[in-house]
């Protein structure tokens, strides 16, 4: 189609496949999506009841409590992948820095209940408060930048959280970390036995997550974000603000992820100071590649698929087959993160539209390939 | 408005009976997903000056950028023969185009002297750097000056020194006398004169004294789409043919008698 | 006094090191807009190129030490200008992915020194004077800072001339001003960004076997927990100017040690500075307009 005017800015609504093929117009009628997410939270919540084993990628069968424990972890981080995917995907802005909100999530709740006599879901409302305030003063002064600026200053930012962290001991556990205090939390949420009840906690928390997300994606708040995405200049010419709305997703985003990070507290009896590094940032930063930006289900996969490979890659790491190969062979082999690393490199020479992105090409063609980098760009 | 293509440019007399330098043909492209160059097609004889006229914004920079391949370009574009709209710009240049562009865009960090040697090819000195030193004496005191001091007109010099301190087959000028004042504009014009008389100039221009001066041949541009090609002179001489194709205030045209701007054309 | 005067001389060669790793990064920036971030791993390769050098022929002989420099320099450019060639060139122009796959390399990278050389830091040894300490005006000093600012120092003239005097360093200056403009003069800037890679990961191997006398050991995260610190100066001094990314080094390095010394908060303010710094001059000290 050829435009000899200006053309419309480009369509906001996802379209999951392209249009035209069979195969396209059921994946992109608007109840499927719904409908297999529906599908897909109840499988996910009876799993626990039953005895699925899937050898290779679980530790053992799905109602035991370290399967539990893979596959909780895999839904907090899903649910952290998403809050990352509105702030990189959605709303374009690259932060080095989300690890810090997580990060305020685990210690804020951990500090709250080891300091004072609240129970679990006062303190728990209290995190995602302090959090809130957080964002909102980081967030207006980072915002006065954009681009590479603005993904230096959250760098900094979350470094300085980190060093906070680490220095000081007295509070937050230091090196060491910080452990859960179990005074004032429920009985059904302590204990290896009832790591079940703590997945379905994780799970409710990824299905909260994702209708944030999807609701704000949804909203005219959402729309005008996108749009400063694509082309600021244009928003501005609306007589919209853009700094209003990227202030607003980012503080929507870092909530999402201070809520992410007091679960994982609940999940891990207790927190590191790793959770607060520029390195899990990045970590971050690859599972939403991964999956493929701008796509939230794309957000979720990614996660999942990049918590299971790291558990696996660990697990095949220290395994006997592994430490009987040559050494050239072996030490590969025996570092996951090696062997992730690579597989980023891989994905993003030549998948960049990452797993979400790969799957639409199978509807769509190569123009997909096209666009997908171009949207990647986008977040400049 | 659809192409009054008025008459194939007719070579100028005197001319070779060698084919046109350069063939545009349904040459399109795209800004940040914007069309700004619409099926654009025309040609450039192997001699003269042809002129790329066309209000403000209409799409002539972004035409000379899509043959250069400095913008995302679609459609055919022939130099010398040989098809260049695949390759990369700096293969297109090697092949013998000289580049003026709009803004002057001299490196400001660099002297006089490393922005010409940064031109010439294969970092010998350029064939015709004599005609350069010959053609803008004030550039030679000013070798080791920064570039970024110099002038708007001085900058332009260097501008179209590096363009013509080598062995050019085609020269692409973009706006030489943007912002520039009368003296100056002359001193351009009698530059871009002279360079004339052995390389053919695709020239960008709104200042219609100048196109008067040097041109042979003009094609007008309206909304990214051709409108008109034809003698430059006959052009010229039909005053409502000029005005409706380029605005009211066309041959009102002083050029625009600002004194030289700031310093710095690059991006 | 002679406090003072360790903690400035202290400072510039903890300074030096920071310019070492910071130098590649703003010209690699400037030039081609790639934010690299294995940079650190291509200071960590240095780091145990020098070290296994020195492990075969005995560190604590000069002409060994020496050896390791020009080792670690060596290993350092041939890595980057791989990197370059190999992932850097295929994404052209397609600046957050090639920021995204030298993320890549760098976790991988990373796990695989980890792999080979263990997570332990390994001791190195010098030459005895390296380890010894020089008294300045009542301060005592420890030789290495001496040769870290040495070396830094040199390098800084090695780029500058090269820039200078070189077809290429020509090409790169202009480069980094206008890009595009340099394509439209019949170059290919191509060339010019392998060798840039090749200047910043040789200054990075270089600095890492320095490093690895001025910490004491060599391990796997050496270049990733100075990759920060390189980051943030390189902002500060503006991305894209090597002067900029000189004085920020000092700057930062000179008033970390100080607000390490009395109050123990270097690190912070180092950050605190990267912010300030980015909030009231977004582009730096004396970088090009960065376009935000």
């Amino acid at each position: 189609m050829s435009a000899t005017t200006p053309t419309a800015p480009a369509p906001v609504t996802p379209d999951p496949a392209g249009r035209g093929s069979a195969v396209g117009r059921v994946l992109g009628s608007r109840w499927l999506p719904l409908a297999v997410g529906g599908a897909l939270v109840v499988l996910a919540a009876v799993l626990p009841l039953l005895a699925i084993e899937i050898p290779g990628i679980l530790p053992g069968p799905t109602y035991m409590p370290g399967t539990l424990q893979l596959l909780s972890l895999c839904l907090i981080f899903a649910a952290l992948a998403l809050s990352y995917h509105l702030l990189f995907g959605t709303a374009g802005m690259l932060s080095f820095g989300h690890a810090l909100y997580f990060a305020v999530g685990a210690y804020g709740l951990g500090i709250i209940l080891q300091r004072t006599d609240m129970t679990l879901v006062p303190a728990i409302a209290l995190t995602v408060l302090v959090g809130i305030v957080v964002a909102l003063g980081l967030g207006a002064v980072s915002l006065r930048v954009a681009g590479i600026s603005f993904a230096m200053v959250t760098l900094a930012f979350a470094q300085a959280g980190n060093v906070l962290v680490r220095r000081n001991a007295w509070l937050t556990g230091g090196e060491e970390g910080l452990r859960l205090n179990t005074t004032n939390v429920p009985e059904f949420l302590v204990g290896v036995l009832n790591t079940r009840n703590v997945y379905w906690l994780a799970l409710a928390l990824l299905v909260i997550v994702f209708l944030v997300v999807a609701w704000f994606e949804r909203s005219r708040a959402g729309h005008v974000a996108v749009a400063t995405r694509e082309n600021e200049l244009r928003v501005r010419v609306l007589g919209l603000r853009p700094f209003s709305a990227r202030l607003v997703v980012f503080v929507i985003a870092s909530a999402l992820a201070v809520l992410t990070g007091t679960v994982y507290f609940i999940l891990q009896s207790g927190v590191t100071p790793r959770a607060s590094s520029a390195d899990f940032t990045l970590t971050l930063l690859v599972m939403v590649v991964l999956g493929g930006v701008g796509s939230r289900w794309g957000a979720i996969v990614g996660a999942v698929v990049y918590t299971l490979l790291d558990q696996r890659l660990s697990a095949l790491a220290s395994s006997d087959a592994v430490a009987s190969l040559p050494d050239v062979l072996r030490i590969p082999l025996s570092e996951p993160l090696f062997i992730l690393g690579t597989l980023f490199i891989l994905v993003v020479l030549f998948l960049p539209g990452g797993i979400a992105g790969t799957v639409r090409r199978v509807g769509s063609g190569r123009r997909a390939t096209r666009a997908a980098r171009d949207r990647l760009e986008e977040a400049e | 408005m659809s192409a009054t293509s008025a008459t194939d440019a007719r070579t100028p007399s005197g001319s070779s009976a060698a084919g046109p330098i350069l063939t545009v043909s349904s040459l399109s492209a795209k800004i940040k997903g914007q069309q700004v160059v619409e099926e654009v097609s025309f040609e450039v004889p192997a001699t003269g000056v042809t002129a790329l006229l066309g209000r403000n914004g209409v799409g002539k920079t972004s035409t000379i950028k899509a043959i250069l391949g400095l913008i995302d370009r679609r459609g055919r574009v022939e130099f010398a023969g040989e098809r260049i709209d695949g390759l990369p710009t700096f293969r297109i240049v090697q092949r013998g185009v000289g580049y003026v562009p709009e803004d002057r865009e001299v490196f400001a960090g660099l002297t006089v002297a490393e922005n010409l040697r940064l031109a010439e090819r294969g970092g010998r000195p350029g064939a015709r750097r004599a005609l350069v030193d010959e053609l803008f004496p004030d550039l030679v005191q000013r070798a080791q000056q920064s570039a970024g001091s110099l002038s708007g007109g001085q900058q332009q010099m260097v501008s179209l020194g590096r363009a013509l301190v080598n062995e050019n087959r085609l020269l692409l000028v973009d706006e030489p006398t943007k912002g520039l004042a009368p003296l100056i504009v002359q001193d351009v014009a009698d530059a871009l004169e002279r360079a004339a008389q052995t390389v053919p100039i695709l020239l960008v221009e709104q200042n219609l004294q100048v196109v008067r001066q040097l041109a042979d041949t003009v094609v007008v541009i309206e909304a990214g789409r051709v409108v008109h090609r034809g003698l430059a002179a006959e052009f010229l001489d039909d005053e409502a043919l000029v005005t409706r194709l380029l605005g009211v205030h066309a041959e009102a045209d002083a050029p625009d008698a600002h004194p030289d701007d700031q310093n710095g054309g690059t991006r | 006094m002679s406090t003072v005067i360790l903690l400035l001389i202290t400072g510039l060669g903890l300074g030096a090191l920071y310019f070492l790793v910071a130098s590649g990064l703003s010209l690699i920036y400037g030039l081609m807009g790639v934010l690299n971030f294995a940079h650190g791993s291509f200071l960590t390769l240095g780091a145990f190129a020098g070290f296994e050098l020195t492990r075969r022929l005995g560190g604590d002989r000069w002409e060994v030490f020496l050896a390791s420099l020009v080792l670690g320099a060596a290993v350092g450019a041939a890595f980057a200008a791989l990197t370059e060639l190999l992932l850097i060139r295929r994404l052209y122009e397609r600046h957050i992915e090639q920021a995204l796959v030298t993320v890549g390399l760098s976790l991988a990278t990373v796990a695989l020194f980890e792999g080979i050389w263990g997570t332990d830091p390994i001791y190195v040894t010098a030459p005895d004077w390296l380890g010894g300490t020089t008294s300045i005006l009542g301060a005592t000093i420890p030789n290495n800072r001496f040769v870290l600012i040495i070396a830094a120092v040199l390098v800084l003239v090695g780029i500058v001339a090269f820039l200078r005097f070189t077809r290429f360093g020509l090409i790169i200056r202009a480069g980094v001003e206008n890009r595009s403009m340099v394509t439209a003069l019949g170059i290919d800037v191509r060339k010019a960004f392998t060798v840039v890679f090749a200047i910043g990961g040789a200054a990075a191997g270089l600095g890492g076997v320095l490093a690895s006398h001025y910490f004491g050991y060599v391990s796997a995260h050496l270049g990733g927990s100075l990759l920060i610190f390189a980051f943030i100066v390189t902002v500060i001094g503006g991305l894209g100017s090597l002067a900029g990314a000189a004085i920020a080094s000092v700057a930062v390095a000179v008033l970390q040690q100080f607000a390490n010394y009395y109050w123990g908060v270097g690190d912070l303010v180092v950050v605190l500075m990267l912010a300030g710094v980015l909030l009231l001059r977004p582009s730096g000290i004396l970088g090009k307009k960065v376009h935000a």
